[in-house]
């Protein structure tokens, strides 16, 4: 079994290191930035959103429609289509291709995909070099750590720590950060790596039922470098990638790169209609591993629009102060939380209460996923499957019944008042109370809310207390 | 075309499906556009060249494609070039005849790629590339440097008349460029020049 993920816990390491939380939070402060400037450059930015929402509604309420005409026109064009129903199945089919194909060396672009179905241990543990040619999942992968974001996925690492990955890894000058010449050196590594690969992966960002084509979108040009090379291209997608038609393209291809890195489109959009040549091959995986359960709800049904934008994650105040390992699964933050219980109740219970509810997430998902209120159901489910953490349990219990009691209420209210005011700072700011950690607490005020109510309005009746309630501010009644 | 090594493999292709047939949801129908809602451009081919820098290439507005030699030349990175390629021969003649060649792997060494563009996209300085005008289409990713020549009145405002313009694609594999290769994976560091070309020039040629 898993271990239970407690997303606390986890967090800690980053949360309290003063440096590196800061940092992050930002740095993804700056990629939202740059992503609110690119979305008020376009006016038709709301309509667009919901023109996105309204298509993959609509596909994913028929997707075995579209499922099956992708397969039809993508086939007719020369492609072979597998279906994996699992993670497992995905992995032994793309193993069974590079058999038949007598390879060892496979080079590989980013693909959450393959990220979830774990491939590249999995083909690690059966003799395969596995390369990973984006940038970023390159230092991840030198590091032997997981990408803890899914567009940028070294976004926690700092250049000085690349360039000591760099310089253990590919000879680079001891102590080096230039981002320049560390990008330099791992163009040139990477190169032969490209040209030694003899088969091609690739994730799908678009897949078009329509035309049986698809489309990666790359700013290093990695995915279609390492395809136009190999006689053999797998392409691995998870089957709500699926759009109807070409055109609906348009809505995508708009709001895809402008919401994740704020740049009005990728430096690569490249379209594959089948194989290369006659020579070569095409392998389209299509992969259902939990995604027909997560369409069978209602309620977060819609989390299949995710189009891993990331603009969730680079929103979110608790991913970017926790950093995207603490989530302990393949796809972080917001959308993270609501996918991965989906996937496992239990083991990710806690990551739904990894949010403060702000609903900053829903307001930038480019397909309007609602991702706030869906993490709020998320608590509901898990209280109902009793899943609930103990802590949270017994304080909501308490909470409960200081609520249903007026005088208990009253009373621990004046405690807290008076504690607060005489307490010397040591007893409250002590390694004790992690929550003064990095806070300095409130003055508190010398009355609670009730008895400045009873002392200003309490002699007013009900009538005369609504009349008065719009006009005169505070300010002037006193 | 020669049969793939390896069949389909669909175990599990009709249990996946009757489970989606299963759980029928309705919903309303696809979306049409509304045309009306979408920015176009007065001067789309300004916009072109201010998007085109915005996203790192460099435009060159020219009367006639010989003009495109001229400025390539003024260049050290094409002066001292030792392989280039080029689709454009009215442009730029290449010394190297990606044609010739039957492996991709033999275009390693290619320091310059001159493209053929057929359209301009003007919200987003991107380029449609038609595959079936490529001999390989590695050709565009593995150049050092990489150049397109597009006519002067091939330009659309945004993406959506871009795909109408694409229609149904006949080729393998057409692209939209937009900007030399770029990264920013070390600490949001901006550096052009990641796996692909590490600059795009772009020759709008026409009156
Ligand atoms: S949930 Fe929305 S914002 Fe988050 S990654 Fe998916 S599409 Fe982007």
């Amino acid at each position: 079994m898993l271990p239970i993920v407690q997303h606390p816990e986890a967090a800690r390491p980053f949360v309290t290191d003063e440096n590196r939380s800061p940092w992050h939070d930002s740095a993804l402060w700056f990629v939202r930035s740059k992503r609110d400037k690119q979305a008020a450059s376009v006016p038709e930015w709301e309509y667009l959103r919901s023109v996105a929402s309204g298509i993959k509604t609509h596909t994913i309420a028929h997707l075995p429609f579209y499922l099956r005409e992708f397969e039809k026109n993508a086939t007719a064009r020369g492609a072979v289509v597998h279906w994996a129903k699992d993670a497992a199945e995905h992995n032994e089919i793309v193993l069974s291709i590079l058999r038949a194909n007598k390879t060892q060396r496979i080079v590989k672009s980013k693909s959450m995909l393959t990220e979830e179905c774990g491939l590249n241990h999995f083909l690690e543990d059966n003799g395969i070099d596995v390369v990973d040619t984006d940038l970023g999942e390159r230092i991840v992968q030198l590091r032997g750590e997981t990408p803890s974001h899914i567009v940028l996925p070294a976004i926690h690492i700092k250049k000085e720590e690349v360039g000591e990955t760099f310089h253990d890894h590919l000879g680079t000058d001891q102590g080096a950060s230039d981002p320049q010449y560390l990008t330099e050196a791992a163009r040139g590594h990477l190169r032969g790596k490209f040209l030694s690969g003899e088969i091609g992966i690739t994730g799908v960002n678009f897949a078009i039922a329509e035309t049986g084509g698809f489309v990666v979108c790359t700013n290093e040009g990695n995915a279609d470098l390492g395809v136009s090379l190999p006689r053999v291209h797998i392409a691995c997608m998870g089957m709500e990638k699926l759009i109807p038609r070409q055109r609906d393209l348009g809505v995508f291809t708009r709001l895809l790169a402008r919401s994740a890195t704020g740049q009005p489109i990728t430096s690569y959009t490249s379209h594959f209609f089948g194989p290369r040549d006659e020579n070569s091959e095409l392998h389209i995986i299509l992969v259902d591993n939990g995604r027909t359960k997560l369409r069978e709800s209602d309620t977060f049904r819609s989390a299949l629009h995710c189009i891993r934008c990331g603009a969730c994650m680079n929103t979110c105040p608790v991913f970017r102060r926790s950093g995207g390992h603490s989530y302990r699964a393949t796809v972080p933050g917001p959308i993270g939380s609501v996918l991965s219980p989906a996937r496992d109740a239990s083991q990710y219970k806690s990551l739904p209460y990894a949010c403060s509810l702000c609903g900053s997430c829903t307001d930038v998902c480019p397909v309007k996923i609602p991702l706030h209120h869906q993490l709020l159901a998320w608590r509901g489910e898990l209280v109902g499957k009793g899943l609930l953490p103990w802590s949270k349990r017994v304080s909501m219990k308490f909470a409960s019944a200081l609520f249903q009691h007026p005088r208990l209420f009253a009373l621990s209210g004046r405690i807290g008042r008076t504690a607060l005011r005489i307490l010397p700072h040591w007893m409250t700011h002590n390694r004790l109370n992690t929550w003064t950690i990095a806070r300095e607490l409130p003055k508190p005020p010398r009355e609670s809310f009730s008895q400045w109510y009873q002392r200003n309005r309490g002699g007013e009746s009900k009538l005369d207390s609504r009349s008065d309630s719009g006009n005169p501010t505070m300010e002037t009644r006193r | 075309m020669k049969t793939p090594v390896m069949k389909a493999h669909t175990r599990s292709r009709q249990a996946i499906l009757d489970a989606l047939d299963s759980s029928p949801t309705t919903v309303p129908p696809l979306p049409e556009l509304d045309v009306q809602q979408l920015t176009t451009f007065d001067d789309p081919l300004g916009q072109f060249i201010q998007s085109l820098a915005f996203v790192g290439g460099e435009a060159h507005v020219i009367d006639r494609p010989e003009k495109a030699y001229e400025i390539l030349s003024g260049i050290p990175a094409f002066s001292n070039a030792k392989q280039i390629a080029s689709v454009v021969p009215e442009a730029v003649q290449g010394n190297v005849d990606a044609a010739s060649f039957e492996d991709p792997h033999a275009l390693s060494g290619l320091d310059w790629t001159i493209a053929r563009g057929e359209f301009m996209v003007a919200e987003n300085g991107a380029i449609w590339v038609d595959g079936e005008t490529l001999p390989h289409r590695v050709m565009i990713f593995i150049a050092q440097y990489l150049a397109i020549v597009v006519p002067r009145g091939q330009i659309v405002c945004n993406m959506h008349q871009a795909y109408e313009r694409v229609g149904k694609v006949n080729a393998a594999f057409g692209i939209f460029v937009s900007g030399p290769s770029k990264t920013a994976d070390i600490e949001q560091s901006l550096v052009l020049g990641a796996h692909g070309c590490r600059k795009l020039q772009v020759f709008i040629v026409g009156e």
